[in-house]
């Protein structure tokens, strides 16, 4: 199993959710596991219900079994200084590239230097061991940047090993190239049973691939419950007003004669039924599309109801009897 | 500011809150003082189908508009004829333009903005020097804030050419959906800025008396770079800095006559939301962003909201009465045998769990299978179909009346979810006058889907069915 797991897909399908739920997933019996945001939104500590987290590993929660899942927001400025101290011990020097506005300038204008930045991190974890020799994270999960960018983010430091042709810089970013271009690497794209997340999920694996990056699953997120079946809805179709009607009122819900009040819910009923099976086609068409991409496709409930701490762990629970870690 | 009808705050099943201001979006798009109209909002509610709906209406009515989309999907690219990237207006065919309007639409490829702006202030020489800098290259390809300041400088080209009186602007997917307002002034600080005097003129600065500190500050610094960057790439930011300095000296200047632009009369921002929790948090977050930045907000366009002709049925109701139809049909049947002939199907097949593998769901009816065929089926596998048979269709329709009334709880407990947010976003903000757009079964990818959400945008509730209209059932709870 990838050491680096890394979750994309569009905005709005929730990769965060799915993202925080796959740590708690792989932190099973014992295990430890790193989740990373390069966003800078907060949308773990909001996910695991705690106050904002600092650019420094902390332990969030602990997962069924003794597992235990820590988390990292990446702040690209501190991780910058992080960087030129490791590699050039600045203490000063750093400040005072700080006072000029490089820093400003390398982490946001600079190209793609910010995202070598957030890869480079990450990747840093993967690799880092303990003294015994011992891996310090079984895993590390990335909430990373939307389907639509995710490959130039992947790929940056290909870039940048371009541009930057001999120096620490060339070595840092092929290192970090070879740890995402390996089976080290896994990357999963979140979507949505809609058309335009189906779409943007496969055209980002044609990219990916062309990147000759490693694409990982495909989570389906957010799937609603099948409340009416095939057989339900060739009904709807046929189903004469009246004998709806008749059935409504024997449930008690009123007259089922012209006028009466059951007889009066059956077209807004079946309204919504109709509606119900256009998105039911739609859903199908949109699954069968991700079918044929020949991936190992997962589907996690919705949870009408929002998402919260416990839906969290039903999600991570969810993933893991899918067998996703 | 009005009070609303009590009638419809108090109603708890009711789907369409009335907020304490309705949007009219046709006043706004038919007022010949609008000129520029700015949807913005987090990923994934439909901001460009929004934008693009709303350029449309605004054609169909008269006005000659221009619509800059960012990254559309596909198929409604297609549709308004943009989807090759030539970074100019096309002209939309199809459209309604019997009141004299036009639809023009363009999406914005920023590498294209980028290199033009080079091309209109420097000369060829220098101009062919930054579009062959490798440097250049990748900062224009796209680093983080690029698109975001190309979509704005692209809205300043289409205002100056003034050939639109009307510009419909999609703000891109950010991260934030705010980092729009930012570049300007984040790549217009940085081009103005000190360290760019420091990497393009160190000389001039080491020259003066009392910059000594500065000048030891400034080597350490380029010997920093220096040994990060390899020597190459340092001279390709140098050059690259320089020839930007020379071409781009009114940078701030342009960045700042964009950002008052937008704080212009003429402007108006709209927020697009989804009544999901996050995303009407980031259109609070959005809306406040706006009052301090002096940015004139419209409203909100709240996407995606749904609503129910049978309101007056609760959830609990619905959800009693299909248990009801589905429990064994002991008054209508002799006892025993009826309780036995019931429990192994009639609750399975509606009341499937969430889990499962809805993959391998069949992907066609049965063939020709009537309805009553199919439950003699099931039932005569396992039962003795004695009795039975005359009673199937009967069956089979409660067991649809039960899925339709689990089906409409379902929609009522999102109606509640759905208004519980919008509560909550009217309470923060009772200023902001909102405009909702009821949800649709599928996606819109042609003129007529938009033209349908421009209908959605413009109407609000008082055009759906009204229970009001009808007599309060006596069940009804208050």
């Amino acid at each position: 199993m990838s050491r680096l797991q890394v979750v994309s897909g569009k905005g709005g399908t929730g990769k965060t959710t799915v993202a925080a739920a796959l740590a708690l997933a792989l932190a099973t019996e014992g295990k430890r596991t790193l989740l990373v945001e390069v966003e800078g939104r907060q949308g773990i500590a909001q996910h695991f219900e705690t106050e904002a987290l600092p650019y420094e590993e902390r332990k969030i929660a602990v997962a069924p079994g003794g597992g235990e899942v820590y988390a990292l927001a990446i702040d690209p400025e501190l991780a910058l200084l992080d960087y030129l101290q490791m590699f050039y011990k600045l203490g000063s020097a750093g400040r005072a590239l700080k006072k000029l506005g490089a820093i400003d300038f390398a982490t946001t204008i600079a190209p793609g230097l910010r995202d070598v930045l957030l890869t480079g991190k990450a990747c840093e974890a993967v690799r880092r061991k303990e003294r015994s020799g011992r891996f310090a994270y079984d895993y590390v999960v990335m909430d990373a940047p939307p389907t639509g960018r995710i490959t130039r983010f992947l790929n940056v430091n290909d870039e940048v090993a371009g541009l930057a042709k001999i120096g620490p810089i060339h070595n840092q970013a092929q290192a970090v190239m070879r740890v995402l271009k390996s089976p080290e690497t896994a990357v999963h794209l979140v979507t949505l049973l809609e058309e335009m997340p189906v779409q943007e999920t496969v055209d980002g694996i044609a990219e990916l691939r062309s990147a000759r990056l490693p694409v990982g699953r495909i989570i389906v997120n957010m799937v609603r419950p099948e409340v009416l079946d095939e057989t339900d809805l060739e009904l709807v179709r046929t189903v004469p007003r009246s004998t709806v009607a008749r059935s409504l009122s024997s449930a008690g819900l009123g007259g089922a004669r012209r006028g009466g009040h059951a007889e009066r819910l059956v077209d807004p009923l079946l309204t919504q039924a109709e509606e119900y099976a256009e998105r039911y086609t739609l859903e199908h068409e949109q699954r069968a599309v991700l079918t044929e991409l020949g991936l190992p496709l997962h589907e996690l409930p919705l949870f009408a109801e929002g998402m919260d701490l416990a839906g969290l762990y039903e999600l991570a629970r969810e993933l893991r009897e899918q067998g996703v870690s | 500011m009005s009070r609303s009808d009590p009638a419809h705050t108090h109603d708890p099943a009711r789907p369409h809150l009335a907020p304490a201001r309705l949007l009219d979006i046709d006043p706004l798009l038919e007022d010949p003082k609008t000129r520029i109209v700015v949807c913005c909002g987090s990923g994934g509610v439909g901001k460009t189908t929004t934008a693009a709906a709303l350029g449309l209406r605004a054609a169909e009515r008269g006005r000659k508009v221009v619509v800059l989309t960012i990254d559309p999907a596909r198929r409604l690219a297609q549709s308004m004829g943009i989807d090759s990237l030539d970074n100019t207006p096309r002209r939309v065919k199809g459209i309604d333009d019997s009141a004299g309007g036009e639809l023009h639409a363009m999406m914005l490829d920023m590498k294209r903005t980028f290199d033009e702006i080079v091309e209109a202030h420097a000369d060829g020489e220098r101009a062919a020097a930054i579009l062959g800098n490798p440097f250049y290259q990748s900062l224009s390809a796209g680093f983080a804030g690029t698109q975001e300041y190309m979509a704005m400088e692209k809205l300043g080209q289409l205002r100056a050419r003034d050939e639109w009186d009307l510009i419909v602007v999609d703000t891109p997917p950010s991260r934030s959906a705010l980092d729009f307002l930012d570049a300007p002034k984040r790549l217009g600080s940085f081009l103005d800025g000190r360290l760019i005097r420091l990497l393009t003129a160190p000389a001039k600065l080491g020259g003066r008396a009392g910059m000594k500190f500065l000048n030891v500050g400034m080597s350490m610094m380029t010997g920093t770079l220096g040994k990060l960057l390899g020597g190459q790439l340092l001279k390709d930011v140098q050059t690259f800095v320089s020839a930007m300095d020379t071409t781009f000296g009114g940078f701030r200047t342009r960045a700042d006559a964009t950002y008052k632009l937008l704080q212009a009369p003429g402007t108006a921002f709209l927020v697009v939301a989804a009544p999901e929790r996050d995303a009407l948090r980031e259109a609070a977050y959005f809306v406040e962003r706006l009052a301090a930045e002096d940015m004139p907000l419209a409203g909100l366009v709240l996407n995606r909201v749904h609503g129910s002709g049978a309101d007056r049925l609760s959830a609990e109701r619905a959800l009693a009465a299909a248990e009801n139809l589905e429990e064994p049909r002991i008054v209508d049947q002799e006892g025993g045998k009826a309780r036995l002939r019931n429990s192994p199907d009639a609750p399975d097949s509606s009341d499937s769990p969430t889990s499962g593998t809805p993959a391998e769901a069949p992907a066609a009816a049965p063939e020709g299978g009537s309805p009553t065929e199919d439950a003699e089926h099931a039932e005569g596998t396992e039962h003795t179909a004695d009795a039975a048979n005359t009673e199937d269709p009967e069956r089979s329709v409660d067991q649809l009346t039960a899925g339709l009334l689990r089906l409409h709880a379902d929609r009522m407990q999102l109606l509640s979810r759905e208004q519980r947010t919008r509560d909550r976003f009217t309470a923060l903000h009772p200023e902001v006058a909102v405009t909702e757009v009821a949800a649709l079964p599928g996606d819109v990818h042609d003129l007529a889907g938009l033209r349908d959400i421009g209908d959605r945008l413009a109407a609000d509730e008082r055009e759906l069915p009204d229970p009001a209209d009808q007599p309060e059932p006596p069940e009804a709870s208050a």
